[in-house]
This record gives C-alpha cells, sequence and structure tokens, in this order.
C-alpha cells in the first residue's frame, strides 16, 4: 500500500461526494415530474414516445398494473434480443460474417442483458455482430438501469405518500429516467471516452503488420465500443464490447478514463440516497443511508487493497514490493496502468455496486483479494448498489432494521411515519431470504455433479468452489463479473445461470413493488418520543450491522470452505 | 426543500407524487400492457440502439478521428499496429512486452487474462520459472513482478519503468549503444501518473521500440 493508493482513494470519495447532491436533486426533478433545463430538447421526444406507444402519461398505476407492467416489457424485450441474437447472420453491420448464437448461449445473454446483470458466458469479438451489441445488448443497457430506478423510485413514492392506491406510471417513468438522465449522460461521457482513446467506429476488423515480424499479422477488433461503453458503466451493467472488459486498453485506455469509469458506476446509486432524502422530505435520512454505504465500501476497499499488495509467499527472486518505477504486489491479471490501488478500488466499486465491469481479473486476485468482491455481491449489492436496485435494496435492509430496533424497545416500529406492520416484514424478508437461496442451492447441486460442474472448472482446491459460489452469486446479484476462468459457456452452466439471473432479479423485484404498494395505502402517523430516528449515527450503525448480519450469518460458512481456507492453505506452503 | 414548492405545472398535477392531490383514475388493462411493452421496446431500441450509437459515431469521426479509428500506427503506408495494444516482441533487439494470455499470444480478437489462482501450481511453477531465466542471465538482480505476470487483457501496451530500465542492458548490447543512452530514451518516454495522481507511471513499449529505431537502424 502506499500513501498515492490512499490519496487515490480520497480523491475518488471527495468528487462522488461532490456529486451527490446535485445528481440526487436532478433525478428527484426529472422522476417528480419537475421541469428541469432540459425540458425545451426533450419534452417533444417524450410526447412523441408516449403518443406512438399508446401511453396515458396522466393515470398511474397500483402496484400489481407496476408490477406487470414492468414484468411484460421485460419479458418483450428479453424476446426481441433472444432473436437478434439469433438471426444475427442474416441481420446487417456485421462484417465479420459472425455466425448466428447458439439457444442455450442466446437464452443466457438475453435473459443476463434482460436482467441488467450482464454475465458473458462468449468472448464478444469472436461471437457478436456490431447489431446485437448495439440493438441487441446496449438497449437493455438503458433499459435495464431505467427499470432498476423506477422501481426506487416507485418504493421511494410509496413511503412518501399516504392513504394513496398508486405508486406512478411505469412508461413515464422509463421514458423520463432514459431521456433525460441516461441519455444525455452516455452521449456526454461516450465522447469523453473517445478523447480518452476508446474507438468509436463501423469499421472491419484491422489487420496489422506488426513492427518485429510484419508478416505474422496482428487483427484488431474494434466497433462502436464507446457508446456502448458509457451505458455499460453509467447503467452499472458492466457487459464488456471486448472479452477482457474494462481491462482492455480500447475500453478503458488511461488512468483517467478509469477514474470516469468507476465515478460513473457510482455516480447515480449514489445521487439516489439524496433523492430519498429529498422525496421523502427528511434529507437527514438520505445521509445516514449514505453514510452506511459509504463505511462498507471504504472497509471492502481497505481489505482489498492490502491483500492486493501483498508479495506472493512462494514466489523468490523478483521484486513484489512497492518501488518508484513498479507498483509490486498481485500484478497477474492486472494493467500496469491501473497498478493495485485503481485496480483493487474498480474490483470493489463494481461489486458493490451491481456493475460487474472488470478492470482486471478477479479469478487471479489473491484469496483475500477475490473474496472482498464476492462478499460485495453477497451482502446484496446495497453499497451504494446497482442504479435502483442499490437503493431498494439497501430500503429492504432499512426496513430490518427499523422492525429490528422496534422489537428491542417492545413498539410497533415506524419508518418516516409509516407502520411497519407484518406484511411489510414478510415482503421484506421475503427479498433477503430468496437470494441465498438461489444462490446455495443452484451452487451445491453443481458442485456436486463432476460432469455438469466441475468439468467447467480452471483451477483446482477450495479455488475452484469459489469459482461455482461466484458465478452464481453474480447472476442472482445480477452483478455480471465472474471469476472468469470456469467455463460458463456449456449447456446447462448457460441454462441454469439464466434461470439464476431472472429469479435474482425479477423474483425479488416483486416484494419491493408490493412493499411500495403496501406502504403507499397507508395512513401516516406523527413521530412521538417513541419513534426511533433514521437520520443519525445510531440509526447507520444499526443499519450496517444488519447488512453485514445477514450476509455473514447466511454466507459465511460457504466462504470459509472457499476463499478463506485457500488463503490460509496458501500461507501454510500449500498450493494445488 | 419539497417539490411542491416549485412552479406548478400541469403534470405535476397528474402526478401529484407527494401524494396531496387525490389520485387518478387507474386504467392500464392487461391488453394494452402487453401492446405498450412491444411498442416501446420496438421505439426505443431505435432511438438506443441505432440512433445514439449512429450520433456518437458522426461526432466522433469529426472530433477525434484518429482516436475513434482506434489510435492506429502507420508505416510505409501499412497499419503496423495500434498505440494502445501490446504486440509481440521476442528478439534481443527490442523491449518486451509483458508475456499475454490473450489467444496464442497478443490477439486482439481473444482479449483476457490467464484466470489462474494465487493458489495454483501451474501460476507458481510458470513465474518461478521466468524468474529463474531471467536470474541466470541477471545474476542478484530481483526481477520486476510485471514482467512475468500476464495482464488481464493480454494487450497491456505498457510496463512499468522498473521493468523497462531492467531491459536496458540488453538493448543497450546488441544495438551498441550505451546504456546511457537507453535510459534516457525510457525517461523520454515514461508516462507520469494522469494529473500527477491517478494510476501508475508507465512506459508504452510500442512507441518506446519505434523510438529505438529511429536512433539505431
Amino acid at each position: 500500500m502506499s500513501a498515492n493508493g490512499w490519496l487515490q482513494f480520497a480523491a475518488y470519495s471527495i468528487v462522488l461526494l461532490l456529486t451527490v447532491r446535485p445528481m440526487g436533486t436532478y433525478l428527484a426533478r426529472v422522476l417528480g415530474g419537475e421541469r428541469t433545463w432540459l425540458d425545451p430538447v426533450l419534452r417533444p421526444f417524450e410526447r412523441l414516445i408516449y403518443k406512438l406507444c399508446l401511453v396515458n402519461a396522466k393515470s398511474e398505476m397500483n402496484w400489481r398494473q407496476y408490477a406487470f407492467a414492468m414484468l411484460g416489457f421485460s419479458a418483450v424485450s428479453l424476446v426481441v434480443t433472444y432473436a437478434i441474437e439469433r438471426l444475427q447472420n442474416l441481420l446487417p453491420l456485421n462484417p465479420q460474417g459472425l455466425a448466428a448464437v447458439g439457444p442455450d448461449l442466446a437464452w443466457n445473454t438475453a435473459a443476463s442483458f434482460t436482467t441488467n446483470t450482464n454475465w458473458q458466458s462468449y468472448t464478444p469479438e469472436t461471437t457478436m455482430s456490431y447489431l446485437t451489441e448495439m440493438a441487441g445488448l446496449a438497449t437493455h443497457n438503458f433499459w435495464s438501469a431505467a427499470v432498476g430506478i423506477v422501481v426506487a423510485v416507485a418504493l421511494i413514492r410509496g413511503i412518501k405518500r399516504t392513504k394513496c392506491p398508486t405508486i406512478g406510471n411505469f412508461w413515464v417513468d422509463m421514458t423520463r429516467t432514459t431521456l433525460w438522465v441516461l441519455l444525455p449522460g452516455s452521449v456526454i461521457y461516450a465522447l469523453l471516452l473517445v478523447a480518452q482513446g476508446v474507438p468509436q467506429n463501423f469499421s472491419h476488423y484491422t489487420v496489422a503488420h506488426p513492427l518485429e515480424q510484419p508478416a505474422q499479422t496482428q487483427t484488431i477488433g474494434q466497433g462502436p465500443v464507446a457508446s456502448q461503453e458509457a451505458i455499460k458503466m453509467l447503467g452499472t451493467n458492466g457487459g464488456g464490447f471486448f472479452n477482457a472488459n474494462s481491462a482492455h486498453p480500447y475500453e478503458n485506455p488511461t488512468p483517467f478514463s478509469n477514474f470516469l469509469q468507476i465515478l460513473s458506476i457510482f455516480i447515480i446509486p449514489a445521487g439516489l440516497t439524496y433523492t430519498l432524502g429529498r422525496m421523502t422530505g427528511s434529507p437527514g435520512h438520505g445521509w445516514a443511508v449514505f453514510a452506511a454505504m459509504f463505511v462498507l465500501f471504504a472497509a471492502g476497499f481497505t481489505v482489498s487493497y492490502w491483500a492486493e499488495s501483498q508479495p506472493h509467499p512462494l514466489i523468490h527472486g523478483a521484486q513484489q514490493s512497492r518501488t518508484a518505477g513498479a507498483s509490486g504486489g498481485n500484478t497477474e491479471g492486472k494493467e500496469v496502468r491501473n497498478g493495485i490501488a485503481e485496480s483493487a478500488l474498480f474490483a470493489t466499486i463494481t461489486t458493490d455496486a451491481s456493475c460487474g465491469a472488470v478492470n482486471g481479473m478477479h479469478d487471479s486476485f489473491t484469496a483475500l483479494g477475490g473474496m472482498v468482491p464476492l462478499t460485495n455481491i453477497m451482502l446484496g449489492e446495497v453499497v451504494f448498489g446497482g442504479v435502483g436496485s442499490g437503493l431498494y435494496g439497501m430500503l429492504i435492509f432499512v426496513v430490518l432494521a427499523v422492525f429490528i430496533a422496534g422489537l428491542m424497545v417492545g413498539r410497533t416500529p415506524e419508518y418516516l411515519g409509516k407502520k411497519i406492520e407484518a406484511y411489510d416484514v414478510k415482503m421484506s424478508m421475503l427479498y433477503a431470504l430468496i437470494f441465498p437461496l438461489i444462490i446455495l442451492s443452484i451452487t451445491a447441486v453443481f458442485v456436486l455433479s463432476p460432469n455438469i460442474g466441475l468439468s467447467s472448472l480452471n483451477n483446482p482446491g477450495p479455488h475452484g468452489l469459489t469459482e461455482i459460489l461466484y458465478a452464481f452469486t453474480s447472476g442472482a446479484g445480477n452483478n455480471g463479473s465472474a471469476f472468469a476462468g470456469l467455463n460458463a459457456n456449456t449447456w446447462w452452466y448457460n441454462v441454469m445461470l439464466g434461470w439464476d439471473m431472472l429469479c435474482g432479479r425479477l423474483l425479488m423485484m416483486i416484494p419491493v413493488i408490493a412493499l411500495a404498494g403496501n406502504l403507499a395505502q397507508k395512513k401516516s402517523v406523527p413521530p412521538s418520543p417513541g419513534t426511533f430516528p433514521v437520520n443519525n449515527a445510531l440509526f447507520t450503525t444499526l443499519l450496517i450491522g444488519v447488512v453485514l448480519l445477514l450476509g455473514a450469518l447466511t454466507f459465511f460458512p460457504a466462504l470459509s470452505l472457499g476463499p478463506i481456507l485457500e488463503h490460509l492453505q496458501l500461507h501454510a506452503g500449500q498450493l494445488f | 426543500m419539497h417539490a411542491t414548492t416549485a412552479a406548478v405545472s400541469e403534470k405535476e398535477e397528474s402526478l401529484h407524487f407527494d401524494g396531496a392531490v387525490p389520485p387518478a383514475p387507474q386504467s392500464e388493462a392487461v391488453h394494452s400492457i402487453w401492446k405498450t411493452s412491444i411498442l416501446f421496446t420496438l421505439v426505443t431500441a431505435v432511438l438506443l440502439g441505432i440512433g445514439y450509437p449512429l450520433v456518437i459515431t458522426g461526432i466522433a469521426a469529426v472530433l477525434f478521428p484518429h482516436k475513434a479509428a482506434g489510435s492506429l500506427i502507420m508505416k510505409d503506408g501499412q497499419v503496423i499496429g495500434s498505440e494502445l495494444l501490446a504486440q509481440s516482441f521476442t528478439s534481443d533487439r527490442y523491449f518486451h512486452p509483458r508475456p499475454s494470455a490473450a489467444g496464442n499470444g497478443y490477439d486482439a480478437t481473444a482479449s483476457g487474462g490467464t484466470n489462474l489462482a494465487q493458489s495454483n501450481a501451474k501460476l507458481v511453477q510458470r513465474i518461478q520459472g521466468d524468474i529463474d531465466k531471467l536470474q541466470a542471465l541477471n545474476p542478484g538482480k530481483p526481477v520486476p513482478i510485471d514482467m512475468v505476470t500476464t495482464s488481464g487483457s493480454g494487450l497491456d501496451p505498457d510496463i512499468t519503468p522498473d521493468n523497462a530500465y531492467y531491459q536496458a542492458p540488453r538493448i543497450a548490447k546488441t544495438r551498441n549503444l550505451t546504456e546511457e543512452q537507453v535510459r534516457t530514451l525510457i525517461a523520454q518516454h515514461t508516462t507520469g501518473r494522469d494529473l500527477g495522481l491517478l494510476g501508475e507511471p508507465r512506459v508504452n513499449v510500442l512507441a518506446l521500440n519505434l523510438a529505438l529505431d529511429q536512433i539505431s537502424k
């Protein structure tokens, strides 16, 4: 570890903090239907979309209609992407003449991008045509991000509204999120990325004649990378245009582009904490939630940065500690320009959020350094989290924290003026239980199956268990990062990971929307001396405790057999 | 600060997001949800999947033509590579990039790392083997670790300054240059941290080798 590394962390944190209020205010204005400075340009497009799509912007939906619209839209867009993949050989914008994608892989990929996961079982450069990337995959980067945001906002409305049967209009929320937030953000961001060196073209792959041996040509894969890269990060999607994702110099050419990328992962989720405070009229609560997230983020980075800076205990004769001219540490699977600090920071942020982009290979991280991303996902990606999904996930933990506080003092718990009753706690617990249930049960089946599970492993020993565990955790958590040595492009992995991702997304969203609907129709009770305040350090501490407790209790046994065992054995001199 | 304090438009009334205005009648029958799902998917797919990337491509081609085309380097009318991507160098006359796990090495259509775990004997044997070879040629000099580890992309265009200086004596010998000349060249081609803060100092191997060819054929 070095002073410079900590300085980079500090600079990142300060810049992030400065964006929270403006971003959160803007989001609240957009989703509240208030006037913004982009209105003159965007209102005509908004009206046009409503007209073309037969949306009655003045009507609102109850929670069942809202959930059904979300499910219907997800189903239709999934089918469209599946169709584009299967037919890409017949469609335009395929200069490399790539073949149609096979059925199991097309299913896996369609499910993956619909659910904001962006798990990739394939090598994009040699599998997906430019049209598939743009119209089949990058579109989902907008859609799934917007779906996450609108569900979070529906929940905020549920908290705020009283005796109201509706929680908003799904189509209006989707349209406004896309037009006002994701699209303009991506346009500016994509151009910044091109300025840093990210390609944006529709050319054939270039054949280069290298300096030393011109006869041994190098074929250079390119494409419309920057436009996809922008929404990939801003929407916490994470699906790379290239196999190496943000480790690829074309996706992430400079440390500055790297800084933009990690900032863009957190900018919307962090802003949404402020949106929560503003829309519910209790800014202190928004900041208390922000504080809990920030503490967990800093803790994750500290462990990861420390672990990745350590020398390998069994390698001798190399300069593994830091010098003025080299970062040292664990450089396998990491890029020189990023070094250890930016790689550890990226890995922490991409899994705190549900992004899943990587700028280094998590599979080659140290045992403990790689446990940080895995644990982040297991905690439910509530440390800022995916766009929208991070906030509604954290709000579930908030409900549970308030409930536990209520139990301690023996009163009916209240949250921002709403009584938290049996139905609300049931929905929250449903959300909290579906997640580990999917992950642990599917992982157990694959670990016990030599032919369908273990045959895909790239690493033996406890690390092999971690590879499988990571895959299904990443899928259900809609993260999409991987211990990428695992060969997941098999029929069984493709199909089961597809279901893993869909359950982890849609099954968990329904209780959230139901909770929103139930809270919206309640009456408001004035705060009393027995009300547990949700805007102070005590609340923040309790919230962190609940997040850690649920995650630790559920997943610690699995972690102890994977990364923890690997760490102990490696430092006892044992290789596999 | 609450939203209702802002100017009230027709839209705000209809959205009544603060809960103060009575709800509008619920419509949206089931069949209209399917219809709207299909229409919304198609309309926004054209906007986001076709319109957006085409607009970015157009602007990028005007503002940053070299970078938008992949930062390609031309020499004698031929593309020799990209500033941003590593390519293979094996002879003693050139600086070597980091080892690559992309395809069969430096394959720019198959980027990726080894994904080998720290506890995998294959990884430790490979790294230790490479270190031992280098140690046999340069006894007693600790090997910069980036020299013997593969990058995440397999296309890392950079090496650390330590790595470049480690290779300097070999280059000086094969090219009949003084070590000082080579070290000066490395220093000229070392890029510092972005904004003096971000990332790590680095040396672009292809740029360095092109410069090397300039001063000694």
